[in-house]
């Protein structure tokens, strides 16, 4: 019985052990061990409900009508090869951060507030989950507003180390509500014409009305562009696609630090599927494509945001902040990969979805181990570090080499099929906007590198010692499975040749 | 298909942009917030308005009347908006919150004012 709902069950778990952390005040200690627990069954969830998928016939999937009423009328929650393995992604995150952020969460947040906050956490991730697993297009607004809610909560709840995370937070929550009202108006439209919520129902009756175009008779096509308008800006505000990603920064940089790995590794990968899933599943690629510029305008702000994103990285001090612009230029792989829409590019996207959460997850987690021993994390307090905290160092640069795309790392697989796919369509410009962003990813990875093994430390008396084992456990989980990728790809390669198939593109 | 009788649709829209001008342009988070409470309210209006059946009336479905099964609004719509308005308070909700958090940090709920004291702290 417990098999036929896995769908369902990697929401309602983490949901109702959400509710039960909130009581846990008077047992310090128990929240992290639960919520940890907690987010290993869900991995273990979600790793079955990948290995199920991919034991159906191609372009099958697993669906799972919501307390049994009949799809369309009721919620459908459907599970493919795209976001079967999106789900690993997130739920894999999500374990590998919690076992280790403890000590970095007990650190940063007042010992009062400590169980509210796993509280929160996992709503977060039962949010980010859902817009993965859900089939039916209101039901990913209202989980994408459950997972922008927490995300709200969680980094504003660094405001104990930089009241800036308030202002942070109030800037996410304007821009974020905007672009969730956005796609809510999108999916209103969507609706209008088709009478259906279920993404594969509406899928259909767009055919339908796509083909009575070709024939001249031009039914709702006003309609259905005015929603496609909606939609995307709002998944652009969502998944931080420059020009619109001016919440990003500040929001990572001013998170508690295990808050910022999560996100980063997370919710963007997130923001991107649906993106995905409503250009090619719903809206159908001939219209988004064809019809209407998507894979231009994607184009452009991707390059926009490799160029730019690194350009600003390389100017910051506080390294967080630089992962930041990093990430906006690392969504803007993922953009391009999808501009380009051709098989090469889209796996490129999705392979760069895995092998970025993995990279910038283990980067994030160790400027948690720089922030716990040192209190921060400016250029200032890694200076030197080289010799006093080795590994935690070590696996900074082994990130930074995977955004540069070094071979060996798996940033170096993504951007190789990206560059196949630039070639394949002859989009020139995007293949020099990938080799100049990794150039200048080499620029602002060294700095910092050039600051951890080349200076003294600023304070040579000082005693430091290397992260916490458990901050740095979890730290090399993540950069191992960058660098293990980055070598043997053939099971990254397989899962997202299977996504791109579950697309609807042919490989 | 004339432009008044669609007039419901521009009184949502209109409503959407009278929220979305204080989010822009006014410097007062606690305006801010009102206007993206009234920006989501416009957009309920507006799907309430893509369930209005002319002539229908309430969804209370009773048989012996002899009523033409499709004059009845479409109350799916509307279920969507009571989820979206329960959004939409938590949203306010979590925004007011953040803000109060502000002014006790800050003292002050002006983002220039917040402005100047971030620039003040950095140097």
């Amino acid at each position: 019985m417990i098999r036929n709902n896995l769908p369902v069950l990697v929401i309602i778990i983490p949901l109702l052990a959400g509710l039960v952390t909130s009581f846990s005040r008077r047992l310090p200690g128990f929240a992290w061990a639960w919520v940890t627990a907690v987010t290993w069954v869900v991995f273990a969830i979600a790793v079955a409900l990948l290995r199920e998928v991919l034991g159906l016939p191609t372009g099958g999937h697993i669906s799972y009508p919501m307390g049994s009423w009949t799809v369309p009328w009721g919620i459908e929650y459907r599970v493919d090869a795209l976001n079967g393995f999106v789900l690993v992604i997130v739920a894999g995150i999500a374990a590998v951060v919690t076992s280790g952020a403890r000590l970095s969460i007990e650190a940063e947040i007042p010992a009062d507030r400590q169980h509210l906050f796993y509280s929160v956490w996992l709503l977060c991730i039962t949010g980010l989950l859902g817009i993965t697993v859900t089939g039916d297009a209101f039901n990913v607004y209202v989980l994408l507003e459950i997972a922008s809610l927490a995300t709200y909560t969680l980094v504003a709840m660094g405001k104990d180390r930089s009241r800036r995370a308030l202002t942070a937070s109030m800037n996410y929550v304007v821009l974020g509500t905007i672009g969730a009202s956005f796609i809510l108006i999108g999916i209103g439209y969507l609706y209008m014409v088709s009478g259906t919520l279920n993404m594969a129902d509406i899928a259909e009756h767009l055919r339908v009305l796509q083909s009575a175009w070709q024939q001249g008779d031009m039914t709702y096509r006003r309609t259905v562009v005015t929603a496609f308008a909606f939609l995307m800006t709002g998944f652009a505000i969502k998944l931080a696609l420059f020009p619109v990603h001016s919440w990003l920064p500040d929001a990572y940089t001013y998170a508690p630090s295990p808050v910022s790995a999560l996100l980063a590794a997370t919710a963007t990968k997130v923001g991107a599927y649906i993106t995905f899933r409503f250009l090619f599943t719903v809206l159908g690629a001939s219209f988004s494509f064809n019809v209407m510029p998507a894979g231009v305008i994607i184009l452009i702000c991707g390059v926009a945001a490799v160029l730019a994103g690194s350009w600003i990285a390389m100017r910051q001090s506080n390294i967080k902040r630089m992962l930041a612009y990093s990430s906006v230029a690392q969504i803007g792989y993922i953009a391009i990969g999808l501009g380009l829409a051709n098989p090469t590019g889209l796996q490129g996207s999705i392979v760069h979805l895995f092998n970025h959460a993995v990279t910038k997850g283990g980067l994030f987690l160790a400027l948690a181990g720089v922030s716990f021993r040192r209190g921060g994390v400016t250029l200032r307090h890694v200076q030197g570090m080289g010799r006093r905290m080795p590994l935690t160092m070590a696996a900074f640069v082994a990130g930074g080499m995977g955004l540069i795309g070094v071979p060996l790392t798996s940033g170096f697989i993504s951007k190789w099929y990206l560059l196949s796919g630039a070639i394949d369509k002859a989009s020139y410009a995007s293949a020099v906007a990938l080799i100049l962003g990794s150039l200048l990813a080499v620029g602002y990875v060294w700095r910092v590198v050039e600051v951890i093994y080349f200076r003294p430390p600023a304070d040579p008396a000082e005693d430091v010692r290397e992260a916490p084992a458990s901050i740095l456990i979890a730290t090399w989980v993540l950069i191992g499975a960058s660098l293990f990728f980055g070598v043997n790809a053939t099971l990254t390669a397989r899962l997202s040749a299977a996504a791109v198939r579950a697309l609807g593109v042919l490989p | 298909m004339s432009l008044g009788g669609h007039y419901n649709y521009w009184i949502a829209i209109l409503l959407m942009m009278i929220g979305l001008y204080p989010v822009i342009a006014k410097p007062n988070l606690i305006k801010k917030i009102l206007g993206l409470s009234l920006f989501q309210t416009g957009i309920f209006l507006f799907y309430i308005s893509v369930g209005k059946v002319f002539g229908g009336t309430a969804p209370i479905y009773f048989e012996p009347a002899g009523r033409d099964p499709a004059m009845y609004t479409n109350s799916i719509p509307t279920a969507l908006i009571l989820t979206g308005i329960v959004v939409s308070v938590s949203t306010t909700a979590v925004a007011l919150a953040i803000a109060v958090s502000i002014k006790r940090a800050y003292g002050t709920v002006e983002m220039y004012d917040i402005e100047n004291a971030d620039r003040d702290d950095q140097e």
